[in-house]
């Protein structure tokens, strides 16, 4: 039972369509490139020319298969290729080819952390197939609004037609949308680290849609909705629970629920049933004679799963091993620092203290500047390195931040040291030089010294201010109070 | 050399010519274009020639032709010549001109697969068959009139009127690639190519008394043949003889990456065994397709073809296809279903025909129905019903499986034979008209060529003798059907160059004296 | 088999193959397609149920390319056959269905 829901259980299956990251479609070289001029990346095979044939990409094929495998899942020792036949504008064939009643993977399954009162507990959610496809091309909606509804004309670009695709297909096994949402964040954690798709939500490289259903506890499965237009894990999250909301409300009025999809507007918070097709769909699959059978022999498949790399599960497993609290592995993982982060332990620091770093500052400001963490060639050897340096006093924290932006900004051409040498933020470990800094603002200030002597320990906190001003920062507070107390005392004698 | 005495030269022997620098290139294609400028009812002007529309076609116009690339065909001509001169190593056809049908891009051409729906439609890229031609500097004519979107069995369905046979212009040239043997049998071209998806290279071979081959599914690339039927497509060979024929599938045939049936395994030499004869070998005649409706004066050139193979040496022997009877029916669910899904592609958006309307649906459909014909309709119909929810399984699928058992059918066979026979065709040449209002009697044209296809084996068609029409009418030219094993391509010509060489056919059609018949330019004879 | 083909399963037909008929196109081309499907229909007499359907005659498996760029065509090229050209893209009128 949904505790939300009111004597209703809420049943969810995900669709992930996931955009492989290969150079170039699925069916012809041309390139796979985001956002270039329309109609740029096209060929006779994906702008539908006619006689134009269909060549599978083995690399497509390959990741296909790594992502089955690190989903647990079995590959079919043989399968097709299928058109599945309806008429669309973007379609440039008026089929896709995709996969039917033969996926290339089957049963798998994906561990998810979910966080319930507090606490991170894992879900198992079980993954029905999945398939490779090929992507559509865009529609430009000409009008007032740029959406489909209510535009006047629409103007078709195929750079994305035949751009490689897999669908992932999960039971509906999911019963609360923050499982939902975790099993999509674990998701898009796989695919980045099997480097087989960025798996940017904003760019469509990775779409869900949300099959929700409500029912009775224990009642056979009630009538799914498919929710389509879902464009942020945290949408996900709104769109289940408003239609689940919605069904029960149906069902309690005494309504039944209509099997259909539809359109999750973001801005008003509501899922509204599309335009319902006019046609009856009859996807009308058959073999795609353009196409011959792939076969994977099972040494085929043990050669792939020699490559997969450690998985998200495992690599929280080893980082709660090391000591590095869950939340913050949550978020190096889903960064795709993990590899900084053992570089980073390697070149000597603690995995703690470098996730710390990463979970925190690295990424608030990854975040603040809008970079990617590949583009700023931070390094591991960077990272042990300013753990290091607040180590062992050279950079108070405050100014660690600064030389992590400087760094951050230098584009990793210089490291923390040497930032930090360059630009005078090493903390003043040379008493000497700090303590003459600590008689000019004692010198200045005998009123506020005259109280701190008098007993009045609060006071020491203007002067420790001072002292940082003048520094610009760069005094150790700790050192600074020591130092401080003595000067006054010295000063009374 | 005269034009005349051109135009009646085989392949080989204007290549020959060529070589020896008898004569040039550029003479060898103005003959050919003049030849169709007099008998194809074409506009001959500029560089690109046009077929008049159908209306102002005259009842002795070829019509094998839907444009004709005169300028570029006479400009490729010169730099053959030149590069001749030269001393530069030529290709075996180099020179020889052709006749490409207008289901196979050539970029910058326009092409129109006989439809509406793709008037205007100029392609940006060529097809891998193309691209082998130019390579082997074989020169294209132009792209000849077909069957709209190759279904069809008389070249009737072609949106730009009917095409001729040479034999008797009151006639179809049989179909798909009925301009192509045409023109090949009306000397406009020594060597045309057709695509043969149920018989659509057989039959009309067989109906314009020239040889016409079906290579093993995969030997030639369709990359840039407009898709019919995929799974059954292959392009091939015309010639007025059985050794141009080869030459000219020695050039088509070879792997082509860019297509996913192409058959990677190397090709066979097809002049190697040539001229092997057929003493020794085991030829099986099909009992299902034999007895299949034939027409009395084709059975008899069929039984007379087999009694001169007989004596040539070979071994006869009576052999069964059970499911051969089904090959048709298979057929015409198998092909209208893939076909249904290959021409969606033809929907106003990206190129061809649009017909406005105010929704992109709407738009679509109004194109969909204002660009294709009455049997490319039937057959989108059937195909898209046959692979529809709840039928899929008894049509489609049912279809597939009848397909196995026919190939099993053939596997068996040849255990026992090498080469299978049969007539091309059930009759002779119809009427035009004839058989315009009845679909199922113009798909029994196809009846003995169809098993082949649904098996991917290679099968050829050479002349066999001549026939009365049963009106009495003619003589009218038969075909002798060979079938082969998957890849065994050269055994049917080998059989067919044997028979060739006994019968001593003539393949002009003036030659056997029909009233309508077009007299093909001999040397010889000077007659034109 | 299958019963016979009425106007309304015609016109359904017509429907998914996105082809505009009207009455009296329907209804010339339902006794023409009932003939072709009554004589299609033969299949159904062979027993076949154990039988693998055959989608590809020469048996070929794993035909693939390696993951490498190949020259494609102009954007010009491509819209040149273009009924509507729209700022490099393809121009259509209004799209009334949702994707599927």
């Amino acid at each position: 039972m949904t505790p939300w829901l009111e004597g209703y259980e809420l049943v969810v299956g995900l669709e992930v369509h996931v955009e492989l990251s290969t150079a170039t479609k699925m069916w012809c070289g041309c390139a796979t490139t985001f956002g270039d001029e329309p109609n740029t990346n096209v060929c006779a095979v994906c702008s539908g020319q006619p006689g134009a044939l269909p060549v599978p990409n083995r690399r497509a094929v390959h990741d296909a298969t790594l992502l089955g495998l690190a989903l647990g899942g079995s590959i079919a020792p043989r399968c097709r290729f299928h058109r599945k036949n309806y008429f669309y504008p973007d379609l440039a064939k008026n089929y896709q080819i995709s996969q039917y009643d033969v996926p290339l993977v089957t049963e798998g399954r994906l561990e998810v952390e979910v966080e319930r009162d507090g606490e991170l507990v894992t879900e198992v959610v079980g993954i029905e197939r999945l398939h490779m496809e090929e992507d559509t091309g865009k529609s430009l909606h000409l009008g007032a609004t740029g959406r489909l509804h209510g535009a006047d004309r629409s103007a078709i670009d195929y750079n994305r037609s035949g751009v490689p695709l897999l669908e992932v297909v999960s039971h509906p096994d999911i019963r609360d949308p923050e499982t939902a949402q975790a099993y999509l964040r674990e998701l898009q954690a796989i695919v980045r680290t099997l480097g087989v798709s960025d798996a940017r939500m904003e760019e469509g490289s990775i779409r869900c849609d949300a099959n929700v259903s409500v029912r009775r506890p224990g009642a056979a499965l009630g009538t799914r909705c498919e929710i389509k237009n879902l464009n942020s894990v945290r949408s996900l999250g709104r769109a289940i629970r408003f239609e689940a909301l919605r069904q029960v409300q149906v069902l309690d009025e005494g309504g039944a629920i209509v099997m259909e999809t539809r359109h999750w507007d973001e801005e008003a918070g509501v899922t509204r049933t599309l335009r319902r097709k006019e046609t009856v769909t009859d996807y009308r699959y058959f073999p795609d004679p353009d196409l011959v059978e792939m076969t994977t022999t099972s040494e085929a498949v043990e050669a792939v799963r020699a490559e997969l790399p450690e998985l998200p599960a495992a690599a929280r497993a080893r980082l709660a091993a090391a000591g590095v609290p869950r939340a913050q592995a949550a978020t190096v993982l889903a960064g795709g620092m993990l590899g900084l982060l053992d570089d980073a332990v390697a070149a000597g620091a603690s995995a703690p203290a470098v996730a710390n770093w990463l979970a925190g500052e690295v990424t608030g400001q990854l975040s603040a500047q809008d970079v990617a963490i590949e583009a700023t060639g931070l390094t591991g050897a960077h990272l042990a390195e300013l753990v290091a340096m607040v180590d062992d006093g050279t950079l108070s924290s405050t100014m660690a931040k600064q030389v992590l932006g400087a760094v951050l900004e230098g584009g990793g051409v210089e490291g923390p040291r040497a930032v930090a040498a360059a630009r005078g933020l090493e903390q003043i470990g040379d008493d000497d030089a700090l303590g003459a800094v600590i008689d000019e603002v004692v010198a200045a200030n005998p009123d506020a010294a005259a109280a701190v002597r008098a007993g009045n320990e609060k006071a020491i906190g203007a002067l420790v201010g001072q002292v940082m001003r003048a520094t610009q920062g760069r005094a150790d507070p700790r050192r600074t109070n020591e130092l401080l107390q003595q000067a006054i005392m010295a000063g009374e004698g | 050399m005269s034009d005349a005495a051109l135009t009646g030269m085989g392949a080989a022997a204007l290549a020959d010519a060529l070589r020896a620098r008898e004569v040039s290139t550029r003479e060898v294609v103005d003959a050919h274009l003049d030849r169709i400028a007099r008998h194809d009812g074409v506009d001959a002007d500029g560089d690109v020639w046009h077929a008049r529309p159908s209306e102002e076609l005259g009842r002795d116009d070829v019509h094998a032709f839907l444009v004709v690339t005169a300028g570029s065909a006479r400009a490729h001509a010169d730099d053959i010549d030149r590069r001749r001169v030269a001393g530069e190593d030529l290709a075996p056809l180099a020179g020889v001109p052709l006749a490409l049908k207008d289901v196979l891009t050539m970029r910058g051409v326009p092409t129109t697969c006989g439809s509406r729906m793709l008037e205007g439609w100029v392609p940006p890229y060529d097809a891998t068959v193309t691209r082998r031609l130019r390579e082997a500097d074989v020169v294209v004519l132009g792209k000849t009139n077909m069957d709209e979107f190759a279904m069809g069995s008389s070249t009737e369905n072609s949106a730009f009127g009917p095409t001729r046979n040479p034999w008797d212009l009151d006639r179809v040239p049989g179909g798909s690639s009925g301009g192509s043997a045409a023109a090949v049998a009306a000397g406009m071209a020594p060597l045309a190519i057709g695509t043969d998806t149920g018989g659509s290279i057989r039959q009309p071979a067989a109906f314009t008394g020239i040889v016409g081959a079906k290579p093993t599914y995969g030997a030639v690339s369709r990359h840039g043949l407009v898709a019919f039927a995929s799974s059954l497509d292959q392009a091939g060979p015309f010639a007025r003889d059985v050794t141009d024929t080869a030459l000219l599938q020695m050039v088509l045939q070879g792997h082509d990456p860019h297509d996913a049936t192409s058959d990677p395994m190397p090709r066979a030499d097809l002049l190697a065994t040539l001229r092997d004869g057929v003493a020794g070998l085991r030829i099986g005649v099909v009992e299902e397709l034999e007895s299949a409706g034939c027409e009395p004066g084709v059975r008899t050139v069929f039984l007379d073809a087999i009694a001169t193979l007989e004596r040539l040496g070979a071994t006869i022997e009576r052999v069964s296809l059970p499911h051969a009877p089904y090959g048709l029916p298979a057929y015409y669910l198998v092909a209208p279903a893939e076909a249904s899904s290959n021409l969606a592609r033809f929907d106003g958006v990206r190129y061809g025909l649009r017909v406005d309307a105010p929704s992109a649906e709407a738009m679509n459909a109004a194109s969909r129905a204002a660009g294709f014909g009455p049997e490319v309709r039937r057959r989108i119909m059937i195909g898209t019903h046959a692979l529809s929810s709840g039928y899929v399984d008894a049509y489609y699928l049912q279809a597939a499986r009848v397909r196995t058992l026919i190939a099993r059918d053939y596997a068996s066979a040849f255990a026992h034979v090498d080469v299978l026979v049969s007539p091309t065709t059930p009759t002779v040449p119809f009427r035009l008209g004839e058989r315009t209002d009845d679909p199922l009697a113009m798909y029994r044209s196809d009846v003995a060529t169809v098993p082949a296809s649904l098996a991917g084996i290679p099968a050829l068609s050479v002349p066999a003798g001549t026939a009365e029409a049963e009106d009495g009418s003619g003589p009218l030219p038969v075909g002798l059907q060979i079938m082969a094993p998957l890849r065994e391509d050269a055994r049917n010509y080998r059989v067919a160059f044997a028979l060739e060489q006994a019968l001593g056919l003539d393949p002009d059609p003036g030659a056997h004296g029909g009233p309508r018949a077009l007299p093909l330019a001999r040397p010889q004879g000077g007659a034109g | 088999m299958t019963g016979a083909l009425r106007e309304d399963d015609v016109r359904h037909v017509a429907a998914l193959a996105r082809l505009d008929l009207d009455d009296a196109e329907i209804a010339a081309l339902t006794p023409q397609l009932a003939a072709i499907l009554s004589y299609a229909e033969q299949v159904g007499e062979v027993a076949a149920d154990d039988v693998e359907p055959m989608t590809h005659p020469l048996g070929l498996v794993d035909v693939l390319r390696d993951d490498v760029r190949a020259p494609g065509l102009r954007a010009d090229d491509v819209l040149a056959a273009a009924p509507d050209p729209q700022q490099g893209r393809f121009g259509v009128p209004r799209i009334v269905e949702e994707d599927a």
